[in-house]
């Protein structure tokens, strides 16, 4: 309760940004932006998918340069010529897009263009000891820092990204959708080590689409709406969420599940029989009818990413996989493609995007066949079916033909799920299907995911976040250490039931 | 542009305005967005013309008498048809993230195996169908070592280079092989004209032809693009990546047994020192017609217009009777503009 009042003293700005202006081929995504964020403080971003927030970040980070505005650090001007130049100044920007090197080790990575800038370190030696400092730090003691990050998980990359943000020593600490890839418990660690920054006087300035957290490590906030700033240092823990929303998207959001369906639901769709990863799932079965959407809840981890990808063919294992009752040869993707299967992976730039492409060709990507005859494209049906899911899904802005690097990470997302939103699907599973997608923009999709459902499609749903399954789901399966712990409906459980079952394990996991 | 618009907003009404604008704004926004885009897609081979343009313009200049000649441009076309029909190939490979070494040596055993006596005693259909055969198996061996036997393609490939002109020299105990009387047929691709052009020139252009069919219109090219961009996506995606990369080596291989077809027609030999560094060459012009070597980007007109601008230089030293060394120089330093100056429009581009 003492935070409050730090919310009200007259800290001078560590950091002013004053009509910051970027303009874009087409698109102006900062159109007179403010920020004024305050040392020591959680200074939290509140925007819609493609409001600008990461573009502002960028020109914070000195990623791209603003056409006009100023930034003022301490009250001096300060021109933040490339992200070298804003290091110096004493601002680490983890990034929405993790920008590590795969074929790096992770003490390599995070003293990445700086081996001897800030520490002076040189030797192999140091670097090692630093970087197993930093990841304890992060209660992360045991990812080994020869470790190559390509075989990290999407959230060990995430903690290798904020080790590589400590490392410097920073005064202004960015972070974009950091809790994207983390599940419960690594969230409440990020918040452990936020409020330990925040102690020592550095600022963090958070950005997120989960409002819950907002409201727990936040202190201010700033909202963004179309490139401008609607609402600047609101109180974090005070304002209704109500208020947030309205500001955010212009207009009230229900932030609501869909109705489940009254009746049962249709033949069964999937089995498993003892599905095993060596090492990461061992002996899973369960089964997912027509019409029945099934959350897998679990840590990061857990092996519930495993699992689903296991039941894909994307990942070696054993075991039996039914789709209809007919057995799927295992470890071969295109045959699920093609037998009916669609799977959104977890992490959109790795595993998702063709990054070059424009959204239409990463939407229609996985449907190619149904556009074509004998291999010949019929591109007036291709794109027509682009421009329709473009519509179907918000995504903006609404043109097909741009290139999807230049969609804001929400809207990328949306374009991953759009693959799959075609005909003749019969299974689709959806690995944290609203990873960085705005409040108003998830009610959508929560939507369409039952309608998908209501037309007889199987789901199996992955989510960090225990209310989403909770309330998106019929059945969720509760994994922990590659089993399957608990499997019950939906409704006969709550946040805390799962949270205690998810968590009450023998900290074994990596 | 550089109207700056500090408003000091806080609260709803603004918000009221924004959405005005915002409305505005929307129609024209993503219009403009696509024409710039095509604008620079475009103007990426504009440049190229330019470039051929400006090198014509040389031709005229120095070589007044000779270069604007029909004949000239004749041997002109008819030189950059072999390597062109490689070119065609490697690009595919190059978008598909990969990368093919072994075209010229691939070719020249292709030319080889044709001209055995043996071959040569069915008559020039089979010899052709032979040189593609044998050009089209060894783009197979490339791709199944590279996709089931995952290997680099560079190494691949290169080996396949080396063990492919050593066949070559095995087989034509290194002497060159002379397309016998019998065959003349063969040869009368290179000598028969029509509308004034060999009839290798049209085969070059239909292969160029169907190549950029098969990449622009066909869910074949759409997939090479994203196997090239990003393989584990398109995987995922439902693509068999690895049958897919193995057919984009054995149309590379096809296609260098196309160019042995011409090469036999233009020397009336096989020979297991028929293109020499063609490898060089196809990936240089490749590369100055944009195509990216990481793959997932690129287009076929590019790497044609890259050729043809690398065998105007060839041709304008030949007249102006300058030595080969030069050349070599010259044209490193095109290579080293084209990338500069491509990497430059793709930094406005995004
Ligand atoms: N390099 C670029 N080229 C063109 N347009 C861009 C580029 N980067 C971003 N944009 C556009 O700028 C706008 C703002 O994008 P930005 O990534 O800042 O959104 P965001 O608020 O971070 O959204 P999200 O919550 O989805 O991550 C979007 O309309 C986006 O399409
Ligand atoms: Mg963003």
């Amino acid at each position: 309760m003492e935070d409050i009042s730090r919310e009200q003293t007259d800290n001078p700005s560590l950091l002013l940004m004053r009509g910051i202006v970027k303009q874009f081929p087409g698109v102006r995504a900062l159109d007179g932006v403010d920020l004024d964020v305050r040392a020591g403080e959680v200074h939290c971003l509140l925007g819609q998918n493609g409001a600008g927030k990461s573009t502002l970040i960028k020109v914070l980070a000195g990623a791209h340069q603003p056409d006009s505005g100023e930034v003022l650090l301490d009250g001096q001007p300060v021109r933040l010529a490339n992200p070298t130049a804003a290091m110096r100044q004493g601002i680490a920007t983890i990034y929405q897009e993790l920008d590590l090197v795969d074929g790096l080790s992770v003490a390599e990575n995070i003293f990445l263009g700086h081996e001897q800038a800030t520490f002076g370190f040189t030797r192999r030696g140091e670097m090692f000891a630093a970087t197993r400092e930093l990841l304890a730090r992060l209660g992360h003691g045991e990812i080994r820092p020869s470790t190559e990050v390509g075989r990290l998980s999407p959230a060990g990359k995430q903690v290798v990204s904020m080790a590589r943000a400590l490392s410097h020593e920073a005064r202004l600490i960015v972070m974009d959708e950091p809790s994207a890839a983390l599940a419960h418990d690594e969230v409440m660690n990020l918040f452990r080590i936020i409020r330990e920054l925040t102690g020592q006087g550095v600022a963090v300035v958070y950005i997120s689409h989960r409002l819950e957290e907002i409201r727990e490590i936040g202190d201010r906030v700033t909202v963004l709406k179309d490139g401008r700033t609607v609402a600047v240092g609101l109180p974090a823990r005070t304002t209704p969420t109500a208020t947030v929303v309205s500001l955010m998207t212009g207009r009230n959001v229900e932030y609501v599940f869909p109705p489940r369906p009254t009746g049962g639901f249709g033949d069964e769709v999937l089995r498993v029989e003892n599905l095993t990863v060596p090492g990461v799932v061992s002996g899973v079965s369960f089964t997912v009818r027509a019409g029945e959407i099934v959350g897998l809840a679990g840590l990061v981890g857990s092996g519930r990413s495993e699992i689903m990808e296991a039941v894909y063919g994307a990942r070696r294992a054993t075991g039996t996989v039914l789709l209809n009752g007919k057995q799927v040869k295992l470890g071969d993707t295109a045959n699920s493609v093609r037998i009916g299967m669609g799977l959104a992976p977890e992490e959109r730039k790795a595993q998702g995007l063709l990054l070059d492409q424009s959204v239409a060709r990463n939407i229609t990507l996985a449907s190619l066949g149904r556009y074509s005859r004998f291999g010949w494209l019929n591109r007036k049906q291709e794109s027509d079916e682009a421009e329709r899911l473009v519509k179907a899904l918000d995504i903006r802005p609404p043109d097909p033909n741009r290139p999807i690097k230049t969609l804001s990470g929400g809207n990328q997302q949306k374009a991953v799920l759009g693959r799959w939103l075609v005909e003749g699907r019969k299974l689709l599973l959806l690995d944290e299907p609203t990873r960085g997608v705005d409040v108003g923009a998830r009610a959508e999709l929560y939507a369409l995911v039952r309608r998908l459902a209501d037309e007889g499609v199987g789901v199996l749903l992955i989510s960090s976040e225990v209310p989403e399954v909770l309330g998106l789901a019929d059945r969720v399966l509760v994994v922990r250490d590659g089993r399957i712990i608990h499997e019950a409906p939906a409704t006969e459980l709550d946040e805390h039931h799962v949270l205690d079952l998810v968590m009450d394990a023998t900290p074994s996991h990596g | 542009m550089t109207e700056v618009n500090p408003q000091k907003v806080s609260a709803p009404e603004a918000d009221e305005q924004a959405r005005v604008e915002a409305a505005a704004v929307a129609p024209s926004g993503p219009g403009n967005g696509r024409l710039a885009l095509g604008r620079i897609g475009e103007a990426r081979h504009l440049g190229l013309l330019i470039a051929l343009a400006l090198l014509a313009a040389v031709g005229l200049i120095t070589a007044p008498d000779t270069f604007a000649t029909t004949s000239n441009m004749v041997s002109l076309l008819a030189l950059a048809s072999t390597i062109g029909v490689i070119t065609v190939g490697s690009t595919f490979v190059i978008i598909g993230g990969g990368i093919d070494l072994s075209v010229g040596a691939v070719m020249a055993l292709a030319s080889v195996w044709a001209t055995t006596l043996a071959t040569q005693a069915y008559g020039p259909v089979v010899m052709a169908i032979c040189a593609i055969l044998v050009g089209t198996g060894a783009g197979l061996v490339n791709g199944f070592l590279i996709s089931y036997g995952r290997m680099v393609p560079f190494i691949a490939t290169l080996a396949m280079l080396v063990a492919a002109r050593g066949l070559a020299q095995r087989m034509s105990e290194r002497r060159t092989q002379l397309v016998s009387q019998d065959n003349s047929a063969l040869v009368e691709l290179s000598t028969t004209r029509v509308l004034g052009l060999p009839l290798l020139v049209y085969i070059f252009a239909v292969v160029v032809i169907i190549g950029w069919l098969i990449l622009n219109r066909t869910t074949f090219g759409r997939r090479t693009y994203a196997v090239g961009g990003n393989p584990e996506a398109a995987r995922l995606a439902g693509i068999d990546v690895r049958r897919h990369t193995m057919l984009l080596y054995a149309l590379s291989g096809l296609c260098c047994g196309i160019a042995a077809v011409i090469i036999m027609a233009r020397t009336t030999t096989g020979s297991s020192t028929h293109g020499d560094l063609y490898e060089l060459d196809a990936i240089a012009a490749v590369i100055i017609g944009g195509t990216l070597l990481t793959g997932g980007r690129g287009t076929i007109i590019g790497s044609i217009l890259g050729l043809l601008i690398f065998t105007v230089i060839t041709n304008l030293f030949i007249l102006n009777g300058l030595n080969t060394s030069d050349q070599l120089i010259a044209k490193g330093l095109i290579i080293v503009v084209a990338v500069l100056l491509q990497r430059r429009s793709l930094q406005t581009a995004t």
